[in-house]
């Protein structure tokens, strides 16, 4: 994303105008945009003009239109953000209060107006206007008869196809069909890859499944490429790389970011990090039960004695429709950035980030054990029924 | 208005008319009058000499629908919404379509002659819509055939009328769902009376049609990769002569050619040529043979870790396990170890329902069959086997050598193993097996476990009886896709049989139901008492040596029977004390090793499945992630 224009006043009223110009940025702005706020962007409006005889003319402008956002579409497949609100600016052709719907696209300008841009806000944009690229990893997670493509970006994971087939079991006399049913999964997956996967922006593709799924299916693919001539798979051969991976399920998907070869290759994702940093919380709940809480109640109970060390969130709970919670949200990660802590944001398009969400969207591992949060919760839950 | 038109009508005129337009549409050549308000109303009145009429309306029908087809359709959809917001559900679709065609999409017309038409119709109605009521098992039936009646109407619209017209004269006017009949209300009814009921005699038929032969047992092999599992197997049925002697020489050849002459025995079982240059079994193997008083079937399981869901798909339908351990010196401890598959198979077979358990401590050949290696592993593996909840008496150590075939099927040969072992060989071990219980009087549940084309490209299913019996000619449902298909052949091992029971395992040939409509996992079961489905459920869990401690939204992979699916712990209800099932900690934060707790778990679509109360074969769950099973569950109660 680039930041055109930046102004925040004292109190963290101000505005900002970025142009997106990757996946990621219109992911980022979804994050940034609240309800309330007041989004400025060029868009194509039909107008009605009605002439003093009454006959009337319609036709379609483009033109520049200020909205106070209502509410907020995100399109990750089209990669594209659908903004609703009243208009805010009367101009020659849309009157004030008129409803409007904002398309915010890759390389159009918008302007973002807050009347107060938070901490989580600010620092969302700054990781957003970092130029440092990523590197963009697609992923083939496949078992016998089921299989998804997925994108891997920094802050996103989408899953662009899955392929659920039925392959006939071997049995005696009877393997043709199974030779025949397996031929044509993997000729769907090569199918489903050369659509999505743009291999001038993918730096490598990932292949993982349990057992020999993988090692079949990379052979037949390349065998299949020479037949048919296929170039676009020939030229690009180095970049499949055969991981293993326990399940053919896309939550496996956690298991195979984990691997020592996928880490080198994608060590900036954040995706990774974010893994490894939801493992800790795990490894913690299992070692010292005492130090790793999650849900709202016990974190803030553990931030009041500011026992956090690393603080896991999810950025859904930053996009809740209700201003209060937000700004409770934001209170606890600043609070725990003044005492020493670490925050990690997760983003709830990854695997991980669902993983995150599932778990009330909340997690702590804490510096000192507080088995009374435990005990607590206890006797609440008693009384509760 | 309408009504008093129909009085004043003269009816015999008006059939004459109807007569000499056959062949046109009517709506073409009658203007929108009243009068054919009432000449509705009189076709469909005229209950048993109609044929003719109603044969000729329908042909009308389908070639006006052949001029411009799509446009009727959204016309005759938009009418019959109107319809249905006047009338609430009290009318039938089809009674409520063949109103707004026959007045030409005009819904006020329509509506009166329906409304004139319903206290008749109603009391025809009642009798068949009583009985759907009285009866409880029926309606769930009903409810669900219902809809899927409808979904066909709206997708293919009058085609299916006009195609299934010889059945809707067959079944009763008011039952004119265009979906062949086969899914309305009223046939489950008429099924309904015919059987299920009645069958209190399928004890007696079962002991006469099984009694005179061998009892039936079904043998899954386990144990660690490389234990020699298919080796073991391989040179048993080679032995009881069930592999040619020409064939045997084959393998014998081309494994030496490979350079792995010690799979030879193992190729009987791994057919396929990626297993066998790998040197793994990859899919459970099946073959047969017989003892003394029993018929066995072998299931050859994989031990290779990432294809244990093919071996818990196998373990699903077996009746007693072999565990094959390696007597090698560190191969044992190797597959003992944590992460080892001799624990984890030992706890799924167990937790999949098998009680009896042979050992064969294979390999003991290596280690020129010393008594105390013998014994060493015996004691390890009884300590852990009675935790995994096995009966000591039910458990079985038989010393021998796959590779080179001691006492499998004769007494050992060797004088080291003769000089402290007189016991009984392998092939006697697995005659000596109970037979397990059978329930064949319960209500039918078939798990598939296959689907493939058959001869002919028929649709086959290949699976378990898990209860109740199934013969040729039945009508089955197929859950949770609420399918409804018919029976058309039963094989078992390649032979047909009219009849099967519990236990068995035959391939199914289906008619009526799509290959796109059926998969793996699937449960057919009967009619009138269907398999549940939901996609929530309670169960109790006992969790074993997890990395992580499970917590709320845990992602897992549930295995029911050969279904494979991702789920999630959707709540963590209480943690249990292992031995006497008391809450020790309501609502607990997590999970972690060898505990035991009441949990609810959300599965990301419905699947059928049943309360282990009630049916013990489809109340198991075993649940795993990353390739380790973590917790074996029985399903408590099941809530959506």
């Amino acid at each position: 994303m680039k930041l055109v224009h930046k102004y925040v006043d004292r109190d963290g009223k101000g505005d900002m105008s970025f142009i997106p110009e990757e996946m990621d940025d219109i992911w980022h702005a979804y994050n940034l945009i609240t309800e309330g706020d007041v989004v400025r962007a060029s868009t194509v409006r039909k107008v009605n003009l009605e002439s003093s005889t009454g006959s009337g003319t319609t036709f379609r402008t483009r033109t520049t239109l200020t909205v106070s956002v209502e509410s907020i579409d995100y399109d990750a497949q089209g990669c594209k953000l659908r903004v609703k609100g009243r208009n805010m600016e009367e101009n020659e052709y849309v009157k004030m209060g008129c409803y409007h719907t904002l398309d915010l696209v890759l390389n159009r300008k918008f302007t973002l107006m807050k009347m107060h841009w938070d901490s989580v806000a600010l620092e969302r944009v700054e990781i957003a206007c970092n130029p440092t690229q990523s590197a963009d990893v697609a992923a083939v997670i496949m078992q016998e008869g089921l299989a998804f493509v997925c994108l891997i970006t920094s802050n996103m994971t989408l899953m662009r196809t899955k392929i659920d087939v039925s392959i006939p079991r071997k049995r005696k006399g009877f393997v043709q069909q199974y030779e025949k049913g397996i031929s044509k999964f993997y000729d769907t997956i090569i199918q489903a890859i050369l659509r999505h996967v743009n291999f001038d922006v993918v730096k490598c593709v990932l292949v993982a499944s349990p057992g020999f799924v993988k090692d079949q299916f990379h052979e037949y693919m390349i065998q299949q490429a020479i037949k048919t001539d296929n170039k676009v798979i020939l030229d690009n051969k180095a970049k499949f790389m055969l991981i293993h991976s326990t399940t053919g399920f896309k939550h496996s998907l956690q298991d195979v970011l984990q691997d020592p070869a996928v880490v080198n290759k994608i060590a900036d994702t954040k995706a990774a990090g974010e893994v490894k940093a939801l493992e800790q919380f795990y490894t913690t709940l299992q070692c010292e039960p005492a130090k790793a809480f999650y849900g709202k109640k016990h974190i803030e109970a553990a931030n009041e004695s500011q026992a956090i060390e690393t603080l896991l969130i999810s950025d859904s709970l930053f996009r809740s429709q209700d201003v209060n919670l937000r700004k409770e949200y934001v209170k606890i990660v600043d609070s725990v950035r003044e005492s020493g802590g670490d925050v990690k944001i997760f983003s709830s398009l990854h695997p991980s980030g669902e993983r995150l969400e599932q778990l009330t969207g909340l997690a702590a591992i804490l510096r000192f054990p507080m088995p009374e949060l435990d005990e607590d919760d206890e006797e609440d839950s008693e009384t509760e029924e | 208005m309408s009504t008093h038109n129909i009085r004043s009508m003269d009816f015999e005129e008006e059939c004459d008319a109807f007569d000499d337009v056959y062949g046109h549409s009517v709506e073409d050549d009658y203007s929108m009058s009243p009068s054919q308000a009432a000449f509705m109303y009189n076709r469909n009145n005229i209950q048993i000499g109609s044929y003719l009429n109603s044969q000729k309306d329908i042909e009308e029908e389908d070639e006006e629908i052949e001029s411009n087809e799509e446009l009727k359709k959204a016309k005759l959809e938009s009418c019959v919404e109107q319809i249905r917001g006047t009338l609430g559900t009290t009318m039938t679709r089809q009674q409520i379509v063949d109103a707004v065609v026959g007045f030409d999409y005009n819904v006020e017309r329509a509506l009166n002659s329906l409304l004139n038409e319903n206290p008749k119709t109603q009391e025809s109605n009642r009798s068949s819509k009583v009985q759907t009521e009285d009866l409880p098992s029926s309606k769930v039936v009903g409810g669900s055939s219902g809809a899927q009646g409808k979904t066909r109407t709206v997708t293919k619209g009058f085609d299916v009328v006009v195609q299934k017209d010889v059945s809707r004269l067959s079944s009763t006017p008011d039952s004119q769902s265009p979906a062949s009949g086969r899914g309305t209300p009223v046939n489950v009814d008429e099924e309904l009376n015919k059987k299920w009921e009645p069958k209190i005699d399928v004890l007696a038929q079962y002991k006469k049609d099984r009694s005179d032969s061998k009892q039936h047992l079904y043998m899954i092999v386990i144990g660690h990769v490389d234990a020699g599992k298919s080796t073991l197997m391989g040179h048993l049925l080679c032995s009881l002569g069930q592999v040619h002697q020409k064939v045997m020489h084959k393998y014998e050849q081309e494994s030496r050619k490979l350079g792995k002459q010690s799979f030879m025995y193992a190729w009987v079982l791994d057919e396929t040529g990626e297993e066998r240059n790998r040197g793994i079994t990859m899919d459970v193997g099946r073959s047969q043979f017989e003892t003394q008083n029993k018929l066995v079937t072998l299931l050859d399981a994989p031990g290779h870790k990432d294809f244990i869901p093919n071996m818990i798909s196998g373990a699903g339908q077996a009746d007693v396990a072999l565990l094959v351990v390696d007597a090698t010196r560190g191969e044992f401890e190797t597959g003992f170890d944590f992460g080892g598959q001799t624990r984890e198979h030992a706890l799924l077979v167990r937790s999949l329902g098998v009680s009896q358990l042979a050992v064969a401590i294979n390999k003991l050949d290596t280690v020129s069959w010393s008594k105390e290696r013998f014994d060493d592993i015996k004691d390890k593996l009884k300590v852990f086997l009675k935790q995994a909840g096995f009966r000591e008496a039910d458990v079985t150590f038989v010393p021998c050598s796959g590779l080179s075939g001691q006492n499998l099927v004769k007494k050992s040969t060797e004088n080291e193993l003769i000089s402290w072992y007189n016991g009984s060989t392998l092939l006697e071990v697995i005659d000596n097996f109970r037979p397990p219980e059978r329930p064949i009087s319960k209500p039918l549940r078939f798990s598939i476990n296959d689907i493939f084309k058959g001869v002919g490209s028929r649709l086959c299913v290949s699976g378990r009886v898990e209860t109740g019996c199934l013969s040729a000619g039945d009508r089955v449902l197929l859950c949770p896709s609420r399918e409804i298909a018919t029976v058309k052949s039963i094989t078992l091992e390649d032979v047909p049989y009219p009849v099967v029971y519990a236990g068995d395992q035959p391939t199914v040939t289906l008619s009526g139901v799509e290959m796109e409509n059926v998969s793996v996992g699937y449960i057919m079961c009967d009619i009138q008492s269907p398999v549940q489905v939901a996609s929530k459920f309670q169960c109790r869990i006992v969790v074993f040596n997890v990395k992580v401690p499970i917590t709320k939204g845990y992602p897992i992979v549930l295995h029911h029977q050969s279904l494979m699916e991702p789920a999630s712990f959707s709540k963590l209800i209480s943690q249990l004390n292992k031995s006497t099932g008391e809450v020790v900690k309501k609502r607990p934060r997590f999970l972690s090793n060898n505990t035991s707790a009441m949990v609810e778990i959300q599965v990301s679509r419905p699947i059928a499945l049943e309360m282990y109360s009630e049916y013990k074969e489809l109340g198991r769950v075993t649940l795993r992630v990353g390739g380790l099973t973590i917790a074996a569950g029985l399903i408590t109660k099941i809530i959506l």
